[in-house]
């Protein structure tokens, strides 16, 4: 579903990212991690062409991300993302944010897009807040209603960038649990997180990045197992006694 | 001083046979409404047009943008108001250039001076927009572009909502601006407000109460500005947000 074959970029003269190679299947849920600043964001965001890279192949779905051909736009919507910060859009209600790309981009009907939007707001928990406006919810809301968002354009894929890491504690586990829910159900995810217990739970591979290099590729067993580097050890052992 | 008051004087006739002094002013301020909306209208979508193309990822149209906004922000006004009405005719193509200078008056003058009273605002309410924009975090055009919005559809239904609704009290402060600047349009023979009250002055000597009455006159159009400006501010605001674009925190939990 996802293929990255040799992936460097550059900011200016700063390399961000160094020849990264890495697949995710259908229905496979990958995780990756890293310390801050290894280019974990950079790469997730690489995958539907937020950032461009100067080497290498990205094809989702068998259609090239860095072919100047490609109509990306087209490309992103079949592809979900969540971001850190919940980027929802402040000045729309939660049914506005639901449903603005649907008619926009996909040429849903208003009726349709909102049922659509209903139904995913309802899965995620949060059908009484459709006419409140996002600043007006908790962080957690706020994901839950980010991640039924990107739900709504019908996804082949979904992108997380650390959906959970601006959360206050007690707020992580309802954006895990709808995620869990998510990757039970068969979804393709391509996960930045350090929730180990999530990795742990439903992740199928584990990444592990450090200097903007892929430095482990690892089914779950092995990573949690034997990891063979001594970064990713030092690294899980650092976030596991948190 | 021997000045003699006579705070009656704007019910006498003026001399020209137009009606009394102060029906003079109130045409003089119909100009000077006239003239600060229009130039308003032209300063709001062509500050928004090159606000927004300087935040955009494309290089050379960020140039012009700043180009532009240099040109205008940078030649005083009354430099721009002579070149606009003396300069602006003779450079365009010469059928054009003359039916500029036939246009009757006192369009002969104003339509330069609402062209030059627009660009020149145009180039702070430009400044404006890419503040406003810039101000957002790079997240929320991110997240309008990973939903498949192309780049104009980013900028309709996410930045500029936001980012427009953020700068309304600067905004507002550029609008009392255009009002106050639109007194320069007499310097080519505009007869707005500012040139009522001289006129006044010239025919009745009473040069106090003729700016006096002026002087009150833009005070009071300000003041509806304001308050009007303060309605728009509470009408827009975003529900949850603190700023200056939210309302009014939410009561508890
Ligand atoms: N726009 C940019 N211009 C220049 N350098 C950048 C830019 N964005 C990111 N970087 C640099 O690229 C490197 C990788 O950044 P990235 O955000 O991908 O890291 P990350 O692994 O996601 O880190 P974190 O865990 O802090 O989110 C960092 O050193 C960062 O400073
Ligand atoms: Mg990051």
């Amino acid at each position: 579903m996802i293929e990255i074959k040799d992936i460097s970029k550059w900011y200016g003269t700063f390399q961000v990212l160094t020849q990264c190679s890495t697949r995710v299947s259908k229905g496979e849920v990958v995780v990756v991690c890293g310390p801050s600043g290894s280019g974990k964001s950079t790469l997730i965001k690489c995958v539907n062409g937020l950032e461009p890279f100067q080497k290498g192949e990205i094809r989702v779905d068998g259609i090239s991300v860095g072919d100047p051909k490609t109509n990306l736009p087209k490309l992103r919507a079949r592809i979900g993302m969540v971001f850190q910060n919940f980027e929802l859009f402040p000045h729309m209600t939660v049914s506005q944010n639901l449903t603005l790309a649907q008619v926009k981009v996909l040429g849903r009907s208003q009726e349709a897009a909102l049922a659509k939007g209903m139904a995913l707001l309802d899965r995620v928990g949060l059908k009484a807040q459709a006419d409140k406006h996002p600043g007006n919810l908790s962080g957690g809301q706020q994901q839950r209603v980010a991640i039924a968002r990107a739900l709504c354009m019908d996804p082949i894929a979904m992108l997380f960038d650390e959906p959970t890491s601006a959360l206050d504690p007690e707020m992580i586990n309802e954006v895990l649990d709808v995620m869990v829910q998510l990757a039970q159900e068969g979804m393709t995810m391509m996960c930045v997180t350090h929730e180990m217990g999530f990795a742990r739970r439903v992740a199928h591979r584990v990444i592990f990045m450090d200097h903007g290099s892929i430095v482990e590729d690892a089914t779950k067993d092995d990573f949690f197992g034997k990891p063979r580097s001594e970064r990713a050890q030092q690294f899980l052992s650092k976030i596991l006694h948190h | 001083m021997h000045y003699h008051w006579n705070w009656r004087i704007y019910w006498q006739q003026s001399p020209d046979g137009s009606g009394t002094y102060l029906h003079t002013l109130f045409v003089g301020l119909g100009w000077t409404l006239a003239l600060a909306l229009l130039a308003w209208a032209i300063a709001l979508l062509l500050g928004i047009v090159v606000g927004v193309i300087r935040t955009t990822p494309l290089r050379w149209l960020e140039r012009i943008g700043n180009a532009y906004v240099e040109l205008f922000r940078n030649i005083p006004l009354l430099v721009q108001m002579f070149l606009w009405y003396f300069v602006m005719p003779e450079l365009v193509p010469t059928a054009l250039g003359d039916w500029i200078k036939q246009m009757p008056p006192p369009w002969g003058a104003f339509v330069p001076a609402v062209l030059c009273l627009g660009t020149f605002t145009s180039a702070r309410v430009a400044e404006q927009v890419r503040a406003g924009i810039n101000s957002l975090s790079r997240g929320q055009g991110m997240a309008g572009t990973a939903l498949g919005l192309t780049l104009p559809q980013t900028y309709r239904y996410v930045l500029l909502p936001m980012a427009l609704r953020i700068i309304v009290p600067p905004l507002g402060s550029e609008f009392l601006n255009i009002i106050k600047n639109s007194a320069v349009a007499l310097t080519i023979n505009v007869v707005e407000l500012t040139a009522s009250a001289r006129a006044m002055q010239e025919y009745s000597f009473q040069v106090f109460e003729a700016f006096t009455a002026a002087t009150v006159i833009y005070l009071l159009v300000n003041l509806v500005v304001v308050l009007l400006m303060r309605l728009i501010e509470r009408k827009i605001a975003v529900p949850g947000l603190i700023g200056p674009s939210g309302g009014p925190a939410p009561a508890g939990h």
